[in-house]
């Protein structure tokens, strides 16, 4: 423990911890120490081990070999989420939460208040309205799961865990799914929780949040441990570049300007679907759009509308020059026009399957010979797609959802790529990947640019927004408040756009 | 020495996979194997081609259900609705003998009929699932009860019988034999291949593996989910009107206590044979196995004295529960 003698007390730590599944070790000697009252943010690519460290210090899994000491004494963790009960809590990136019950009901899931034997609902709801204050989470505790919004859900998590006494709390991309506006008020409820003592493992790919939140960084590469360090003392290059283990200058790729003779080939007139209202756009052949915004500002709306995923209220929308107005997605699909969904897990992928049928699912009218499916040129397809977007596997006969998120993205850009689309709309691209898949990701995009297919990029992340996309709409409540182009593509803009500071007339 | 663990790791994973699939095939050859050491009789001809014809009924319904099943639905109505297209059917032939008389017209008007019937009823319970946004379950169970009453009422309480006319023309259909099998199991043979080959070599078969994993997935991936979810059922209903037309013959008549809990021996039949009862991963294979295990339990009680033919459903039900724990049961892991 080279790092205990300036930290105050160590709850838990991970001492040359080994795993290994079956015959693939994915973690080699590692270690990892949580304190009272500090975060300690866990970083690394996609199949770094991070899973891994967390479900083996959480109890989820057994390691290999190697000790985990609780307190300073030699502990075997209880399995499946008993170490509950000894204060460790892991809070899973799909979160666990009853949908169909209520706010108070899950908080005291499985250790409810009795009294004589019935429960004790008074007294549950007044505990958990003390916990909701505290935590600033304006919901009744009568409020049903599936009711509230994503970041509400993880708050109630969050109340769970304060409800159980934790004392390490586990946090698997907390903040992947949270507006900057969320993110800023869970970061204040992270800070309450370490004045309460609570040590927080804290996993993120948003660098900056990171540098912002956590007091050590542990980086950890190929399932190896690369360094611990005070975050004081790491700017993000470093970060970056100690997981990636390369240089990260060229994260975005140079750009090519776009032909201003190239023609337009998807555009939208006064389109309006849903909370989608009035919308124009024009998109060029060969460019990147980006589209920004705050979470629920319609964007994914707008476009699952002219896919023909929604159905269409008013307007119209142009594609190649003609009137379109597509009732399904196989019809967008066979005109060229495809949309890669940003639920990768719910609406991308068939994660009990393999990757072949996942591969082939979205583009297969294209695979049917004499009526069955040419099962040769699957495979071939399969080749072709790893090959392509450098999809990384142990074992081409797994299931895609043992495959990593970064791989499970490629695998979906592969899927879309298989239509031959002319225009793709990429839905959140690189969330929950790491900055290398990310990289590689952004060159994608050029490259399919380049080649002369338009894109559209739906993003929240807007270093993104600002690295490779050509212009930029900013949506908001479901309308176009600005367009920028060139130098006026910055956070200030974009960010005065997004709330509502400006609009243009 | 990595290369040698890879090839290990394969080859022990494609000899557990086979284990699992043989499971049903591994069942049917006990059962077999016991009904020999039973009664050596077992093994005759006679009783292997009436197990096999016996065993057509359900299996040809079954296998229609492995579509529904794969594609995340459930049907229930499959008894009800061959005892009401039995019923309609036989009224259909008794009042044609006077247009067309009691010969081969009058029957394949009827099979035609009956044809018509199962797919407009299979269409029925498909688009209320999709179209009318009901559960599954709730839509067939809806269904079964109407169909199971309108058997009822057409035959006013009692018995609707075939004239006696048409049942020598008719009879060949159950009772004849073509190339030493009886017709009724080339039926089931032409239904499991042309079953097994839609749900693993066509687009329609990969459709409803998708819808049945995630609908969501399959939508944004431009699969029609109505549409294929709604064809399942046809095809459902296609089975059961199929199925309707060989048994007919058999006793020519059809009451309410016809096809009565089919629809549990169907779905029985679908989750031996190893199909996921949630919907996702079907084979129709299996689903045949799972048929001529469930019929070969009562053959064998019929053989024996030691356990009472009465707890034939004991005997299959407790085949059922056993043949899941073994899917489900991951003996790989557990020894970690």
């Amino acid at each position: 423990m080279e790092y205990s003698a300036n930290a105050p007390k160590c709850v838990l730590a991970a001492n040359r911890i080994s795993k290994s599944f079956g015959a693939v070790p994915v973690l080699f000697s590692v270690s990892f120490d949580i304190c009272e009252g500090e975060v300690h943010a866990l970083i690394g690519e996609n199949g770094a081990g991070k899973s891994t460290l967390m479900k083996i210090l959480a109890g989820f899994e057994p390691p290999t070999s190697g000790s985990i000491l609780l307190d300073g004494a030699q502990t075997d963790l209880p399995p499946n989420g008993e170490a509950e009960d000894l204060g460790i809590v892991l809070i899973h990136q799909e979160l666990n939460l009853a949908e169909q019950m209520t706010v108070e009901e899950n908080i005291f899931l499985g250790r409810e208040l009795t009294s004589r034997g019935f429960l004790d609902r008074l007294t549950m709801r007044r505990q958990v309205e003390v916990l909701l204050e505290q935590v600033g989470l304006d919901i009744a505790p009568t409020a049903r799961i599936s009711d509230l919004s994503i970041a509400q859900k993880q708050m109630v998590e969050i109340t769970k865990a304060m409800n159980r006494n934790a004392r390490i709390l586990i946090m698997d991309e907390p903040t992947a799914v949270l507006t900057p506006s969320e993110t800023e008020l869970f970061f204040q409820q992270v800070k309450q929780l370490k004045k309460r003592g609570v040590g927080i493992v804290f996993v993120s790919h948003k660098l900056a949040e990171v540098k912002e939140i956590s007091d050590r960084v542990t980086i950890m590469r190929d399932g190896q441990w690369i360094g611990t360090k005070p975050t004081s003392t790491l700017s993000l290059d470093d970060m970056a570049q100690m997981m990636v283990g390369r240089e990260l200058s060229d994260l975005y790729p140079p750009m090519d300007e776009v032909d201003v003779d190239a023609p337009v080939i998807l555009a939208a007139e006064n389109l309006s679907a849903g909370k989608v209202k009035n919308v124009s756009f024009d998109l060029r052949k060969g460019e990147i759009l980006g589209f920004s915004g705050l979470v629920g500002s319609g964007r994914t709306e707008l476009f699952e509308a002219i896919c023909g995923l929604l159905p269409v209220d008013s307007g119209v929308v142009r594609f190649n020059n003609e009137v379109v107005n597509y009732k399904s997605v196989s019809q967008a699909r066979n005109a060229g026009l495809s949309y890669l969904t940003k639920d990768r897990k719910g609406k991308g992928l068939l994660l009990a399957q393999k990757m072949a049928p996942n591969m082939s699912l979205f583009s297969l009218p294209k695979f049917i010979k004499n009526m069955m499916i040419d099962q040769k040129a699957e495979e071939k397809a399969l080749a072709r797609g790893i090959r392509r977007f450098d999809i990384r596997t142990r074992d081409a006969d797994i299931s895609v959802g043992d495959l990593s998120g970064g791989n499970q993205q490629k695998l979906l850009l592969a899927k879309m790529m298989e239509t031959d689309p002319r225009v793709i709309i990429v839905d959140e691209p690189t969330r929950g990947i790491d900055v290398g898949t990310k990289q590689q990701i952004y060159h994608f995009i050029a490259a399919l640019a380049a080649e002369g297919v338009s894109v559209v990029v739906i993003s929240s992340e807007m270093p993104e927004i600002i690295g490779i996309c050509h212009r930029v709409f900013v949506m908001r409540e479901g309308r176009i408040m600005g367009v920028l182009s060139g130098n006026e593509i910055n956070e200030n803009e974009i960010m005065r756009y997004a709330a509502g500071l400006k609009e243009a007339s | 020495m990595s290369d040698t663990e890879v090839i290990n790791k394969q080859s022990k994973r494609a000899f557990r996979l086979d284990l699992k699939a043989m499971g049903p095939a591994l069942a049917l050859l006990i059962l077999c194997i016991v009904g020999y050491s039973l009664n050596s009789a077992f093994l005759s001809e006679g009783n292997i081609t009436n197990l096999l014809t016996r065993s057509a009924f359900i299996g040809i319904i079954a296998v229609g259900a492995t579509f529904v099943i794969t594609a995340g639905g459930i049907d229930l109505s499959v008894g009800s609705m061959a005892a009401v297209i039995s019923g309609v059917m036989i009224i259909i032939m008794n009042n044609l003998i006077g247009t067309f008389g009691a010969g081969v017209t009058t029957i394949l008007i009827g099979c035609g009929c009956s044809l018509i019937l199962g797919v407009g009823a299979g269409w029925i319970n498909g688009v209320l699932t999709t179209k009318g946004k009901i559960e599954a379950f709730i839509v067939t169970l809806g269904t079964m009860g109407i169909y199971r009453s309108l058997v009822t009422y057409f035959a006013d309480g009692g018995t609707l019988s075939l004239s006696f006319d048409l049942r020598g023309t008719y009879r060949p259909v159950y009772y004849d034999s073509f190339a030493g099998l009886p017709i009724p199991v080339w039926v089931f043979i032409g239904v499991a291949v042309a079953g097994w080959v839609i749900l693993n070599r066509t687009a329609f078969g990969r459709y409803c593996t998708a819808i049945g994993s995630n609908e969501s997935v399959a939508k944004y991936s431009a699969v029609n989910v109505d549409r294929i979810k709604t064809t399942t059922y046809v095809i459902q209903g296609f089975c059961v009107a199929l199925a309707t037309i060989i048994y007919v013959p058999r006793l020519g008549s059809a009451s309410a206590s016809t096809g009565v809990l089919w629809e549990l021996e169907a779905i029985a039949a679908v989750i031996i044979g190893g199909t996921v009862l949630k919907g996702g991963y079907g084979r129709v294979g299996g689903t045949i196995l799972g048929a001529l295990i469930l019929t070969t339990i009562g053959n064998i009680l019929n053989f024996t004295d030691v356990i009472s033919n009465y707890l034939n459903g004991t005997m299959q039900g407790l085949i059922i529960i056993t043949a899941v724990w073994l899917q489900r049961a991951d003996w790989s892991k557990k020894k970690v």
